[in-house]
Formats: C-alpha cells, sequence, structure tokens
C-alpha cells in the first residue's frame, strides 16, 4: 500500500520554504545585488512569526509580522550595501549571524512553547476528491502564495516594464543610471521584496512546517536556497523545479529507508546535494544558458557619479 | 553626511556584533574564591525541550541543592569541533574546579585538555574514553525504551512502530533493539521501520521523516533525535508517539503515550559533592532506572490495563528483575545472540552494531 498523495504532501512542505526564500533572492539578484543573508532574515522570520502568532492567536498576525522582520532585517543590509556601498559579501554573512544571534535572544522565551499553526484551507467537495483532492485544493495558504509569487515574478520579470527596469539595473547599473534610473532605489525596493519572501519561508517554518520556536531551526535552509538561484540559471520556472526536485529527491531517500531498500541512509541523506551538483554540471556544460541570464552586475557595488 | 553614515554604521555593526557574542557566551564568568566553579558545556541551546533541556535541568538541581558552595556556568551551542577544545580551555583557566561536557563529540576535545588541566576534574557524558581526571557517564535510555515498546505494541492497530534514528552508533541501535524487544514481547510479530536522518537536530526533517514513516503504515511513532517536531506530526495525524529525553506532553497532548526522561540532576550533585569532598575518582557511570537517571513521564492517552503493564514493567527494570536484553535474542539474520536464561553482557551492549530479528532496516 502505497499513498502517494501522502509522499507528495511532505514534498511539497519539504520544498515550499526553499522555494519562498529562493524566489525573493532571485529577484534580489537579478537587481545585481548578492544577499548572503537569507538565513538570517528566514529565522528572524520564523521567530517573529512565531511570537506574534502566540501573542495575539493569529497565525496570520503572524505571518504580517515575519514578512516584516524579513523587510526589516532585509532594510539594514540595503542600506549598508547600497547607501554606505559596503561589501555585499560580508555585509550579507553578518547579516545572517546577527538574525542568528537576536533571533536566539528574541525567542528565548518562546521555547518549548507550543504554537498556534497556519490552518490548510480546505475547499468543500473539491478537496475531498481521491488522490488529487487535497494535493491541489486542500493545501496550507502559504503553499499557494508560493506558487502565485513564482508566476507573478515570472511574468512582471519577462513581460513587464519594472521587470525590465529591474534586469537592465542588474546588467549594468551604469547605463541604467544614465538612461535616468535609480539603480539605488530599484536595488532598495528587490533587496526588501526578497526580504518579504525570507520572512514568509520564515513563518512557513515555525508556523506550518513544525509549529514551534526552536533556535537555529532553518538549519541551513537559507543557503540551500541560496544555491538553487544559481541552480535555476535565474530563471522561476527553473528555480520552482529545482526546489521541488530538491524537496522530492530528500523526501523520496527517507521513504527508500522506511522501505527497507538497503543503501545506506548516509549516501541516500546526500543525494539531494548529489542531483543538484549534476544539475549544475549538466548546466554549465552549456555555456550560453549558463551566461545569458547572469546578471552581469552582480555582487558590485554601486556609486552614482554626482 | 558621509561621515555620519560611516559612524552609524560602525555603530550598528558593533551593536550587531555584541548581541551575537553576548548569545555565544551569555554564561556568567563571575566567580568567587571560595565556591567550587562547576561548569557545564551543551551541544544545544537549554531551550532545545530534549538532551539538552534535561542536562540544563541538572545543572538547575545542582544549584538549588549546593547552591551556597557552587558556581555553576554553562556555555550552549558547542560544536564538537576544535571550538569544543578552545571553550572546554577556557572554563578551566577561568577557575572551573569541575567540568561536565555533555555530548559525544566532545570526547576527544576533554582528554585533551584533561592533559593540560591534572588538577581540575572532567565528567563526560556517552563516551568511552578515560583518564585520571576524566569519568564517564551515561544512562541506560534502553531500559525506557523497552517499556514504549510494550506499549507500542499494545496500542499499534497496524502492528507497526516507525522509529526515527539520528545517527546509527551503538547507543541509538541498542535503543531499537530494545523497543522492539519490548514491543515482541507483546506481540511476537510486531514491526519496526527505521528512518535515519543523519542529524540530532532538524525539526523539519524530523517531522518529515515522520510523516513518511506514517505513510507507509506506521501508527506509533517514535525518535532518537532531539526536536518536539515528530510528536507535533503524530498529534496532527491522529497516531501515537513517544516524548524523547524531556516530558514532551505539551506538544501533542493527545499523542503522547509517555516521555523517557533523562534524570542528571541526582549525579551531578553526586559528583559535584564527591570533588567537594576530596573523595572524586576516575570512573565510568552507567546508570538507569534504579540510579534514577531514567524516569518514565506520566503514562497518559491508554487505557488502564496498558497503563498497569507499563507500570509494572518499569517497576521490574527498577529493582533488576527484568532486564531487556534477556535470552534468548535473535539478531536479524536468525542467529542466536543471547542464549536463552541469559543476559546480553555489557561490552556487547556498548558496542551494539546488529538489530536484532524483526527490523525492517538494515545496518
Amino acid at each position: 500500500m502505497i499513498d502517494y498523495e501522502a509522499i507528495m504532501l511532505t514534498i511539497i512542505t519539504a520544498s515550499t520554504p526553499l522555494l519562498l526564500a529562493a524566489i525573493g533572492e532571485l529577484v534580489v539578484e537579478r537587481s545585481g545585488v548578492l544577499n548572503l543573508g537569507l538565513e538570517g532574515m528566514m529565522v528572524m522570520g520564523a521567530v517573529a512569526g512565531f511570537a506574534m502568532a502566540q501573542v495575539t492567536g493569529s497565525a496570520w498576525l503572524g505571518v504580517l509580522m515575519a514578512m516584516f522582520a524579513g523587510v526589516a532585517m532585509s532594510l539594514l543590509f540595503a542600506f549598508l550595501t547600497q547607501t554606505l556601498v559596503t561589501n555585499q559579501v560580508a555585509t550579507g554573512l553578518s547579516i545572517t549571524l546577527l538574525g542568528l544571534g537576536l533571533s536566539g535572544l528574541i525567542g528565548s522565551g518562546f521555547v518549548g512553547v507550543p504554537g498556534v499553526k497556519l490552518e490548510s484551507v480546505s475547499i468543500p467537495v473539491l478537496s475531498d476528491l481521491s488522490y488529487v483532492g487535497t494535493l491541489v485544493f486542500g493545501q496550507d495558504p502559504l503553499v499557494y502564495i508560493s506558487i502565485i509569487l513564482v508566476i507573478g515574478v515570472s511574468y512582471t520579470l519577462k513581460r513587464t516594464r519594472t521587470g525590465l527596469i529591474i534586469r537592465a539595473v542588474g546588467q549594468n547599473h551604469n547605463s541604467a543610471h544614465a538612461l535616468g534610473y535609480s539603480v539605488i532605489k530599484v536595488r532598495y525596493a528587490c533587496i526588501a521584496f526578497g526580504g518579504m519572501t525570507s520572512g514568509l519561508a520564515g513563518a512557513y517554518l515555525s508556523l506550518v512546517y513544525t509549529p514551534q520556536w526552536i533556535e537555529n531551526m532553518t538549519a541551513g535552509r537559507g543557503w540551500i536556497a541560496l544555491a538553487l538561484v544559481v541552480f535555476s540559471t535565474w530563471l522561476p520556472g527553473r528555480l520552482a523545479a529545482g526546489a521541488y526536485l530538491f524537496g522530492g529527491v530528500w523526501i523520496l531517500g527517507l521513504y527508500a529507508q522506511g522501505m527497507g531498500v538497503p543503501i545506506p541512509s548516509q549516501l541516500l541523506s546526500s543525494l539531494p546535494y548529489v542531483a543538484t551538483i549534476i544539475a549544475l554540471i549538466l548546466i554549465s556544460t552549456n555555456r550560453r544558458l549558463s551566461v545569458i541570464n547572469t546578471p552581469a552586475s552582480l555582487g558590485q557595488g554601486f556609486v552614482p557619479d554626482r | 553626511m558621509r561621515k555620519f553614515f560611516g559612524v552609524a554604521a560602525v555603530v550598528l555593526i558593533a551593536l550587531a556584533l555584541t548581541v551575537v557574542l553576548y548569545n555565544i557566551y551569555n554564561e556568567d564568568v563571575s566567580t568567587t574564591d571560595d565556591k567550587l566553579k562547576v561548569g557545564f558545556i551543551y551541544i544545544g541551546p537549554p531551550g532545545d525541550h530534549g538532551w539538552t533541556y534535561q542536562h540544563d535541568q541538572g545543572r538547575k538541581a545542582l544549584e538549588e541543592s549546593l547552591g551556597s558552595k557552587v558556581d555553576t556556568v554553562f556555555v550552549e551551542n558547542v560544536p564538537e569541533s576544535q571550538d569544543a577544545e578552545r571553550t572546554i580551555t577556557r572554563l578551566a583557566r577561568e577557575g572551573a574546579g569541575l567540568i561536565f561536557t555533555t555530548s559525544f563529540g566532545y570526547m576527544e576535545p576533554t582528554i585533551k585538555v584533561a592533559e593540560k588541566f591534572p588538577e581540575v576534574k572532567f565528567e563526560h557524558a556517552t563516551g568511552y574514553m578515560q583518564a585520571d581526571n576524566v569519568s564517564t557517564y551515561s544512562a541506560r535510555f534502553y531500559e525506557g525504551r523497552y517499556v514504549i515498546g510494550q506499549i507500542a505494541a499494545k496500542m499499534s492497530k497496524t502492528g507497526t512502530a516507525g522509529y526515527i534514528g539520528s545517527f546509527p552508533i551503538p547507543e541509538v541501535v541498542r535503543g531499537i533493539n530494545s523497543f522492539l524487544l519490548g514491543a515482541q514481547s507483546v506481540n511476537p510479530d510486531f514491526k519496526l521501520k527505521v528512518v535515519w536522518v543523519n542529524s540530532w537536530f532538524d525539526p523539519g526533517k524530523e517531522a518529515d521523516a515522520a510523516k513518511v514513516l506514517i505513510s507507509q503504515g506506521a501508527d506509533v511513532i517514535t525518535q532518537h533525535t532531539d526536536s518536539t517536531g515528530p510528536v507535533q506530526v503524530a498529534e496532527e495525524q491522529g497516531v501515537f508517539a513517544f516524548g524523547q529525553a524531556s516530558d514532551m506532553s505539551a506538544f501533542a497532548p493527545k499523542a503522547l503515550l509517555t516521555s523517557i526522561v533523562n534524570n542528571w540532576g541526582d549525579y551531578y550533585i553526586d559528583r559535584t559533592q564527591a570533588v567537594m569532598d576530596g573523595t572524586w575518582e576516575s570512573g565510568d557511570t552507567f546508570g538507569g532506572m534504579s540510579a534514577n537517571m531514567v524516569n518514565m513521564a506520566d503514562f497518559i492517552n491508554m487505557p488502564a490495563d496498558v497503563k498497569a503493564m507499563a507500570e509494572k514493567t518499569t517497576a521490574a527494570i527498577t529493582s533488576g528483575d527484568l532486564h531487556p536484553f534477556s535470552g534468548p535474542i535473535y539478531k536479524q539474520d536468525g542467529s542466536l545472540a543471547v542464549d536463552a536464561g541469559e543476559v546480553l553482557d555489557i561490552g556487547t551492549m556498548l558496542g551494539m552494531n546488529w538489530y536484532v530479528k524483526g527490523v525492517d532496516d538494515q545496518l
């Protein structure tokens, strides 16, 4: 007896926080900024969301608070890297360290307290359909939000003027500046968007995945999300595929263990990473594919000439 | 203006660093000379509600009991690496007279530092390397696992339990075997599925493993990992679960049957008293229910007859009438590991690297 629907549901829960964090970072990187503070923003979102939900009893207020916390952290990053033009790699790393430390401090009063869970939506009749019912119509709201975000980002980047400006700023900030676009403002906005989705990813961990607050509960997911952005060659569709592939390989690894498949568990645990490396190799062998979408100004600071 | 921003940035970064450093080293370093300073090194945060939480409860019990004569300090989140050696050295240099290092991976760092500080006493949890000033201690958690195995077999409808393992080390394998032996003493056909998550602490992965096991037909979940992730999944999906290391009933009020609770307080008080009396000697302690190092939390969410059985088994193990590894025990391949009427020797138990018959997994 194999319960396919349960497996698919588990895969989606495992993939969604990665997807949420990565889709924001994709926009940030498209605008030419490398924010390595993903983990720090996520963990701040997790603690802020949990605390708010715990105090008010409303998971939705928690989600809002998590987004707010993510944005606050990202604006600190934006201020340092855009206004003060500090090194983006160093600043991003310190945002991660700051987030991990600060969240531990804020969350110390919330450790070991059972949390509030964000309820799944359930459309009557439709979610009772066999095989696909719960899968399509009975997920938690953040899963739908993550999918809407992917489609929205994809459409915006490809088809709208806003997307064109973001891409121009990321490709060549000097030209964009010469054309009259405010590079700094565009980047501020993109960084804040990235902070918001990272906060959402954090909220997913502390309000849906395992409704509780534990220090370091992101457990490195921010770094995996960062890798996924490169893996996707900065394309939202591929990003979603990559996130689900990663989650899928991970869950199937656990599943194979439960079935008693005689493969060492350590090997199964490393499978998602192996799959990512193989995919990266395949992408990089096609030079055109790997270069065409890479934002040319990625990670470079911009100082407008006055 | 630029200058102002520059100053602001320096202040912000300094603030950030302070917070981070505060969090890493938030121990109390003040000490007075007449008190014995006792140090603790933790692998996780005291708020993990599991392994480290119980060690911290032990530290608090020590403070409560000998508070006027001892000062305790602890360092949390110490990785099992060079950092461990550095942190232990720092505690020793700051005048700690007794240091408890509470994770397996601190074994070699503890031994190394102990060589440099022969006057300081060290106590290493769950390891096997000793020295003149290094003792080892651990608890017989497997005794509790035998009890929960029996409960699982009584409560399961599918006859299958799911076991979330951290790393395939003897300590964990011993727990799996003991659990299944307990279950088989009730239902000889009981099945056990095992999933390894290769981590002591990752709430998300542990929860995933629980979901996978439930989807494969397990209706009782037990874990040898430290977070409360799995019991929450059990609560949500309406299956039963057991708490690990500390009482986790607050996280799964309907699903939790009981928890195996590690109780280090008595041991910490004894050993600290021994250092103060000058009677401390290096040794190895492997205490179980009889030494009050392993306790069972309340038996809840089960019928009276199951509860009575669990209480009876607990009492029998505590009094020594029952040993979980009593023969006949068969290995997975069917060969006889322990003859009828005999009890598994302690050496084999400590180095256990084989499954008993009925485990649906390969080591």
